[in-house]
C-alpha cells in the first residue's frame, strides 16, 4: 500500500463547464497528442486500421442522455478524467509506490519506472479514469499536463494542460482549487460546481459546473407586449404604418 | 512505502522548432503551431495569434498528426490496369502520368472543349482551378458547392450581399440572443464554439431549431426540434408575428433594404412585379421630404414605406405593401403551420416574442460615428442584438433557397443585420449579387472561355442555354431547371454525363470528391455508370483523371490517378479572390507552406496543374515564347496578377512588403507570410466596422483594399427583382421562355418575396407509406471522407448508428442490438438502430460519411466503418422519381440546383441480425495496402 501525503495546501485541478461543452472532442485529442509525444511511454492503438480500434485516453468525453419526468429529453455531453482526488484510492491501493500523489500541488501520477501493471489502482478508482496501456503494460493517466504548466520552454501562456488550451467552447478551465480566492474556485462558487460522485469519499479536486435550466417555460402573456397587434386588418396596417412612419426622427411629412 | 517523490523533469524540451501554418483538416481553416522534433511533425496546436481560431483546435485539428502520417496516403501516380473499379493499378512516372494526360486533353480543347468536364470537390483553391478551366476553354467547371449548401450563399448574395460562415458571423461580443438552424457543427466550426462559448460566459441565450439535439442544440437554452423541410414554415410564421405586432424596425428597413423600392401592380403590364426605374436604371422610392420620386440612392433622400405612386395608369406600391399584403394573412399564423412544423402555435408566439423583447427592449449602442451612402450622418451605432446561423440543415431540401431567404428576411425586419449585437459581414463581404460576374459558357476550341463560370444571373438572358434551350453546361446549370445555380451541380455531372444528356463527354477530371461513395446520391448506380460500357466496348465516360491525397473510394474508378499531397507538405493560398478566412473586423488571407517535404512521389495538385497548363498551352499559363509560366503553384501565388495591384494574396505586397490589399508582386511575399505565422490581417476601421454595405466609411476603405474598384453601397433586396423575371417568363413575358414542362413550377417556385412550399419528395413520396424523415449531421471530430480513416479519430466515431425517437423505436419494438431495414422509394438498407429520446418524433438520424468500403483508405476488411458503418446515401437517387414524361427530374433545389439530400422519407422495420450493414459491396483493391494493426507514436526521443 502507498500513503498519501497530508493535504496540500495548493491543489490543482480542473472546472468543467457542463453548460458550455458541446462534445467536440477537441480536449480528448489534443490530450492524446500531447500525452502520446510527452510524459512516458506513448498512449498506443490497437487495431489502429482494423476492426473496431481501441487504444489509451487520459481524457474521454462520454454523453448521457437525461429525460426529465415533464418535458424534452437532454443530451448532456460529460468529459473526464483523472480528478486528481484528496483521498486518493488509486494511490493507497498501488503494491509498489508507483501511484503517488504530489506533495506540492495535489497532482495524481504514475511513475512509469515503477508501475508493474497490475491494474489494481484502475479497479480502485471509482471513475474509471484510468486507462492500462496495451503495449507498454503501464498505467497511464491524466498527468494535469505537470509537463506543460510548470515547463519554461513553453510560452507562459501556454503554461496550461493542453486540453483546456485547446477547448473551443472555453469550457475547462484550470487552476488552484485549494486558493479559495482563485479565478476556479470563483468560479465554482458562483455557478454551483459540484464534486462527481461525493459519496465515494474520493474528495475530488476537479469540480463540474451544471448546466443551466433548459427549455423553461416563458411565464409571460406571450402576446402582451411584445406581439398585441397593431391592427385587425390590413387597411389598420396601412394607417399603423403611416403613423408610425411619422414618428420617426424626420418623419414628419 | 515511503512519500519520496520521483524527480520529475517539470520543463522537458517541447520542440526543435515551431512551424506555423493552416490546418486542412476541415474547411474551417484554423492557424496552427506545428511542433518539429528531428525534422517530423511531433504535436499540433492551435495558433494563438490567428484570427479564425485563437489558439484553440478542434479534434480534428488535433489529429491532423495522424492524417499527415495515414498510411492511406497515395506514394506516387497510377494508371489503371484491371477493370475500372476493381482498384488495379500500376505505379508510373510523374512524366508518364502527365503525358497521358496531356495526350487526352490536346484534342480536346483543339476539337470540343466542353468535353472535358472538370469538378474539383472540396477544393479551396477554386479561384485558381476556375482560371485553369477557364484557360482550357471547357464551360463545365465548379467546386462542391451544389451538393453542399449553396442554397444558403445563394440566398445570401442574392438577398443581402453574403451569407454566413466565409460571409458573415454573428456579434458574439453584443448578441444577447443566438438562434441557430440546422446542423451546423462542419463548418465554421471552431468559431461557432468560441462564440457560443462566449455568449454563454455573458448569460446570453441561445435557441436551437434542429429535428436532433446534439451538438450545438444539446447546449442551447431552448430546443425547437422542427419536422425536417418545415424550417420556411416556421420562420414565415416568426415573421407574421412580428408584423403583425409592428416590431419591425421601419427606419432601417426604409433606409436599407427596398422596402421602399416601388413595384409595378398592373398585371397587364410587361413590367408587372418589377421595380419602377429612373432614366438611369434606378430603382425608385418616395422621398418623404418631398413626397415626390426619387432614386434609392439619391443624396439625402429619407425613402417612404407607406406612399404609393400613380403614373399612366399604373399604381406602384412599395415592397413593404405587398410584404403586408402576405406575409399578414392568416395563412402564415402560427396555427397554420403549427402541426406541419411540429411546434405549438404557442411556442412559435413565444419566440416571436423573444425576438422582438431582445431586438427592440434590449437594444445596445456604440458610440461611434458613421456616414451613409446617402451623406447622412449617424452619432451613433444602433444595434438590435438578435443573431442567427444556419447551414445546410435548412439548405439541403427542395425548398432550401426560399428557406434561406425567408431567415434572411426575418433578420432584415428585425433590423439584425450589419449593426452591432446582429449579423456582421467578413470583409470582403458585403457584396451584392449585381457586384458579382455573370456565368459565362461561350466555347471556342482552342481558345478560352469568354469569361468566368459561374455567377448570378439577373434574368432569363443570363441563363447558359442555346437557341433551342438547351443547356451549355453538363451539369445544366444556369438552365431553365435551375437558373440560378450559382455553384454548379456537381452531383448531376457522372449522371448526366452517363446519359449523355445534354451530350456525352470524353474526359471527367476530379480533385477532392469521394464521387463513388458518400459525394454522391444512389451511390450504387453511379458507380454503375462509372464503369458502365457502350455498344463499342469502350467505356460510356471514356477517361476518369482523379486526383487525391488518400486512397478514397473514388481512386479504384479512375483510369489516372495523380497524388496529391498531405496539408503540411503543400502551398496553398486562402485567397480573398476565393473563399478567405477573414473576420467581421478584418481582412485576412492565409497561406499553407511545406512544413515537411513529401517523403513519396506526389506533387500538389495545383503544381500539377501549373504543369499541365504549360504543356496544354493554356492562356495564363505560358508565357510569350510559350514557355510554362509557373513552375509550380508558390510561383503562381506569388507572381499571379488577377487585376492591376491585385494577387491571390493581399498582404505584404510590393517588394518591400507594404502594399496592403493592393500592390506589386513581391518576390518574397510566402516568407513574409511564413515570418508573420502564416496570415496577414489589417483591421476595418472602427467607423467601418458596421453597416458596412450602406456605410460611406467602409465603402471607401474596401476600394482602397482593391475589394472592388469603386464604391458600390446597396441596400438589401427583401424583393428579388431577378426571381420575378424568371417567373415573369413562365408567365408568358419576354421572349426567351421556359420549356412548357418547367412553367408551372417556375411560376410557383421562383417567387420574388419567401415562400415555403413542401419538399418534392412529399409530392412523390406517398408520406403515408414512408412516413419518417431521415437525416445526416455532421460529427464534430470527423470531416466527410477526409479525416474518417483518421487512426484517433476513427475511436470517437468508428461506426454510425441509426438513431430512432422513442415513438419509433417503441412501436416497432426495438431492443439496444437491434437491427432495422431502412427502405426509401430508391432503395434499402439495413443498419444497426439505437434510441435517441432527444429527436423529433418523426426523424430518424445518422452521422455523415462514416461508413467506409472494404479496401479503401487502407482500413481492413473487418474494420467497422466497413462492417457496421452505412451511408444514407444508397436510399437517395440524384433523380426524382420517374413521372412518366420521358424527363430526367434533378433530386435538386429547382431555383438553384441544391441537392436536397434532407428531402428524404423512408419507412423502418426490424430486421434479422445480418452479418454486416447492406447493401455489402465487395472489396476494392488497396493500391496502398493496409495499415499496421498497432500504433504507439512518438517520434521524439
Amino acid at each position: 500500500m502507498t500513503q498519501l501525503p497530508p493535504s496540500s495546501a495548493k491543489k490543482l485541478g480542473l472546472v468543467i463547464d457542463l453548460d458550455t461543452c458541446v462534445g467536440c472532442h477537441a480536449c480528448v485529442v489534443s490530450c492524446k497528442g500531447w500525452n502520446t509525444e510527452n510524459y512516458g511511454a506513448p498512449l498506443s492503438d490497437q487495431n489502429a486500421y482494423s476492426g473496431a480500434a481501441s487504444g489509451t485516453f487520459l481524457n474521454r468525453v462520454h454523453s448521457y442522455e437525461v429525460q426529465p419526468e415533464q418535458g424534452t429529453a437532454q443530451l448532456i455531453h460529460f468529459p473526464k478524467s483523472c480528478l486528481h482526488c484528496e483521498d486518493a484510492p488509486c494511490v493507497t491501493v498501488c503494491p509498489t509506490g508507483a501511484s503517488y500523489k504530489r506533495v506540492e500541488d495535489g497532482i495524481v501520477l504514475v511513475n512509469e519506472s515503477d508501475c508493474i501493471g497490475c491494474g489494481l489502482c484502475a479497479w480502485a478508482c471509482p471513475y474509471g479514469a484510468r486507462e492500462l496501456d496495451a503495449k507498454e503494460g503501464v498505467m497511464k493517466k491524466c498527468t494535469l499536463c505537470v509537463d506543460r504548466i510548470y515547463n519554461e520552454n513553453l510560452p507562459e501562456e501556454d503554461r496550461q494542460p493542453a486540453c483546456v488550451r485547446t477547448c473551443p467552447a472555453g469550457a475547462r478551465h484550470f487552476g488552484d482549487l485549494g486558493d479559495p480566492d482563485s479565478d476556479v474556485s470563483q468560479l465554482v462558487a458562483e455557478r454551483g460546481g459540484f464534486d462527481l460522485m461525493p459519496e465515494q469519499g474520493t474528495k475530488p479536486v476537479n469540480k463540474y459546473l451544471p448546466p443551466r435550466p433548459k427549455d423553461v417555460e416563458p411565464q409571460i402573456d406571450i402576446l402582451a407586449p411584445y406581439l398585441e397587434p397593431v391592427a385587425q386588418d390590413g387597411a389598420g396596417f396601412a394607417h399603423w404604418l403611416d403613423k408610425a412612419l411619422s414618428a420617426l426622427p424626420g418623419g414628419a411629412k | 512505502m515511503s512519500l519520496d517523490q520521483p524527480q520529475l523533469d517539470t520543463s522537458p524540451k517541447v520542440s526543435d522548432e515551431v512551424r506555423k501554418t493552416t490546418c486542412y483538416m476541415c474547411a474551417c481553416r484554423c492557424g496552427i503551431n506545428v511542433h518539429m522534433k528531428g525534422g517530423k511533425v511531433a504535436y499540433i496546436e492551435g495558433n494563438k495569434d490567428h484570427p479564425v481560431n485563437r489558439g484553440v483546435l478542434c479534434a480534428k485539428g488535433s489529429a491532423g498528426i495522424m492524417q499527415h502520417n495515414a498510411p492511406s496516403r497515395l506514394r506516387a501516380p497510377l494508371k489503371r490496369v484491371g477493370p475500372r473499379g476493381s482498384g488495379e493499378f500500376e505505379k508510373i512516372s510523374w512524366e508518364e502520368a502527365l503525358t497521358i494526360a496531356t495526350d487526352w486533353l490536346v484534342p480536346i480543347r483543339a476539337e470540343a472543349p466542353e468535353k472535358l468536364a472538370f469538378f474539383t470537390g472540396r477544393d479551396q483553391s477554386q479561384s485558381f482551378t476556375s482560371f485553369w478551366a477557364q484557360g482550357f476553354g471547357t464551360p463545365n467547371y465548379a467546386a462542391h458547392g451544389g451538393f453542399c449548401s449553396v442554397n444558403m450563399a445563394a440566398a445570401g448574395i442574392y438577398t443581402m450581399g453574403g451569407a454566413f460562415w466565409e460571409f458573415g458571423q454573428p456579434d458574439w461580443d453584443h448578441t444577447k440572443l443566438f438562434m441557430l438552424f440546422g446542423v451546423a457543427e462542419d463548418h465554421d466550426s471552431n468559431p461557432i464554439k468560441m462564440g457560443i462559448g462566449k455568449i454563454k460566459a455573458r448569460g446570453a441565450r441561445m435557441i436551437g431549431v434542429n429535428p436532433i439535439r446534439t451538438g450545438y442544440n444539446a447546449v442551447a437554452d431552448d430546443w425547437v426540434g422542427i419536422t425536417p423541410g418545415t424550417d420556411g414554415q416556421f420562420i414565415l410564421a416568426l415573421i407574421h408575428c412580428l408584423m403583425k405586432a409592428g416590431k419591425v424596425d421601419l427606419d432601417y428597413l426604409a433606409r436599407f433594404t427596398n422596402a421602399s423600392v416601388l413595384v409595378n401592380e398592373d398585371p397587364k403590364s410587361d413590367q408587372f412585379g418589377l421595380f419602377l426605374r429612373d432614366a438611369d436604371g434606378q430603382p425608385q422610392v418616395i422621398d418623404r421630404r418631398t413626397g415626390a420620386l426619387a432614386p434609392w440612392n439619391g443624396k439625402g433622400v429619407e425613402p417612404d414605406l407607406a406612399a404609393t405612386h400613380r403614373a399612366k395608369g399604373v399604381t406602384h406600391r412599395p415592397v413593404f405593401h405587398l410584404m403586408a399584403d402576405r406575409y399578414l394573412s392568416d395563412d402564415y399564423a402560427p396555427e397554420a403551420v403549427a402541426e406541419s412544423c411540429g411546434i405549438s402555435a404557442k411556442r412559435i408566439r413565444a419566440i416571436a416574442a423573444d425576438l422582438a423583447r431582445v431586438a427592440f427592449d434590449e437594444a445596445i449602442e456604440l458610440d461611434r460615428q458613421w456616414t451613409d451612402f446617402r451623406g447622412k450622418k449617424h452619432e451613433k451605432m444602433v444595434g438590435r442584438p438578435v443573431s442567427f446561423h444556419a447551414m445546410r440543415g435548412i439548405s439541403a431540401h427542395s425548398n432550401g433557397f426560399q428557406t434561406c431567404r425567408a431567415l434572411h428576411v426575418l433578420q432584415i425586419i428585425l433590423g439584425s443585420v450589419e449593426v452591432p449585437g446582429g449579423m456582421r459581414f467578413k470583409p470582403p463581404y458585403p457584396k451584392p449579387a449585381t457586384a458579382h460576374p455573370k456565368p459565362h459558357g461561350k466555347v471556342t476550341p482552342g481558345a478560352a472561355l469568354d469569361g468566368p463560370h459561374l455567377g448570378y444571373t439577373h434574368g432569363p438572358e443570363d441563363l447558359l442555354i442555346d437557341a433551342d434551350g438547351k443547356p451549355t453546361r453538363i451539369d445544366k446549370a444556369y438552365s431553365w431547371e435551375n437558373p440560378m445555380s450559382a455553384h454548379g451541380l456537381m452531383h448531376m455531372v457522372i449522371s448526366n454525363a452517363h446519359a449523355g444528356d445534354p451530350y456525352k463527354i470524353d474526359t471527367l477530371f476530379m480533385y477532392m470528391a469521394n464521387m463513388s461513395w458518400n459525394s454522391s446520391m444512389n451511390v450504387g448506380g453511379v458507380m454503375k455508370m462509372l464503369t458502365d460500357k457502350g455498344e463499342d466496348g469502350e467505356y460510356v465516360i471514356p477517361h476518369i483523371i482523379y486526383s487525391d491525397a488518400y486512397s478514397s473510394e473514388m481512386v479504384a474508378y479512375a483510369d489516372l490517378i495523380l497524388p496529391d499531397t498531405t496539408y503540411l507538405e503543400r502551398h496553398d493560398c486562402i485567397s480573398l479572390l476565393d473563399r478567405p478566412i477573414c473576420e467581421a473586423d478584418g481582412v485576412a488571407d492565409a497561406i499553407r507552406w511545406p512544413v515537411v517535404e513529401p517523403d513519396r512521389d506526389v506533387r500538389g495538385f495545383q503544381s500539377v496543374l501549373c504543369d499541365l497548363g504549360g504543356r496544354l498551352g493554356l492562356p495564363g499559363f505560358v508565357n510569350d515564347d510559350g514557355s510554362q509560366k509557373y513552375a509550380d503553384y508558390a510561383d503562381y501565388i506569388t507572381n499571379h496578377i488577377r487585376r492591376p495591384g491585385i494577387g491571390p494574396l493581399a498582404g505584404f505586397r510590393n517588394a518591400d512588403g507594404s502594399g496592403k490589399g493592393r500592390g506589386d508582386v513581391n518576390p518574397d511575399q510566402l516568407q513574409a507570410y511564413i515570418d508573420n505565422g502564416g496570415f496577414w490581417i489589417e483591421h476595418v476601421p472602427e467607423n467601418a466596422t458596421y453597416y458596412k454595405p450602406f456605410s460611406k466609411d467602409y465603402q471607401n476603405w474596401a476600394v482602397k483594399m482593391g475589394f472592388y474598384d469603386v464604391e458600390q453601397p446597396y441596400i438589401f433586396q427583401l424583393y428579388v427583382e431577378p426571381l420575378r423575371k424568371f417567373q415573369a417568363a413562365a408567365e408568358g413575358i419576354g421572349t426567351r421562355q421556359p420549356p412548357e414542362h418547367l412553367r408551372g413550377r417556375i411560376k410557383v417556385t421562383m417567387d420574388p418575396l419567401p415562400i415555403w412550399y413542401p419538399p418534392f419528395e412529399d409530392g412523390h413520396v406517398d408520406p403515408v407509406e414512408y412516413p419518417i424523415h431521415a437525416l445526416t449531421q455532421r460529427p464534430m471530430a470527423m470531416y466527410h471522407s477526409w479525416g474518417t480513416q483518421n487512426a484517433w479519430l476513427r475511436q470517437i466515431h468508428g461506426h454510425n448508428p441509426l438513431y430512432v425517437p422513442t415513438k419509433v423505436w417503441e412501436a416497432n419494438g426495438f431492443a439496444d442490438g437491434d437491427w432495422a431495414k431502412v427502405t426509401s422509394a430508391h432503395g434499402s438498407i439495413v443498419v444497426p438502430v439505437a434510441h435517441q429520446a432527444s429527436l423529433n418524433e418523426n426523424t430518424v438520424w445518422t452521422w455523415n460519411a462514416i461508413g467506409k468500403r472494404k479496401g479503401a483508405w487502407a482500413l481492413g476488411e473487418d474494420a467497422s466503418e466497413a462492417t457496421k458503418g452505412f451511408l444514407l446515401n444508397h436510399l437517395i437517387h440524384e433523380l426524382l422519381p420517374p413521372k412518366g414524361d420521358g424527363l430526367r427530374w434533378a433530386n435538386s433545389d429547382p431555383i438553384t440546383g441544391q441537392a436536397a439530400w434532407f428531402d428524404l422519407r423512408v419507412k423502418i422495420e426490424k430486421s434479422a441480425v445480418p452479418n454486416e450493414a447492406q447493401p455489402a459491396l465487395p472489396p476494392i483493391k488497396s493500391p496502398v495496402g493496409k495499415g499496421p494493426d498497432e500504433l504507439d507514436w512518438k517520434v521524439g526521443e
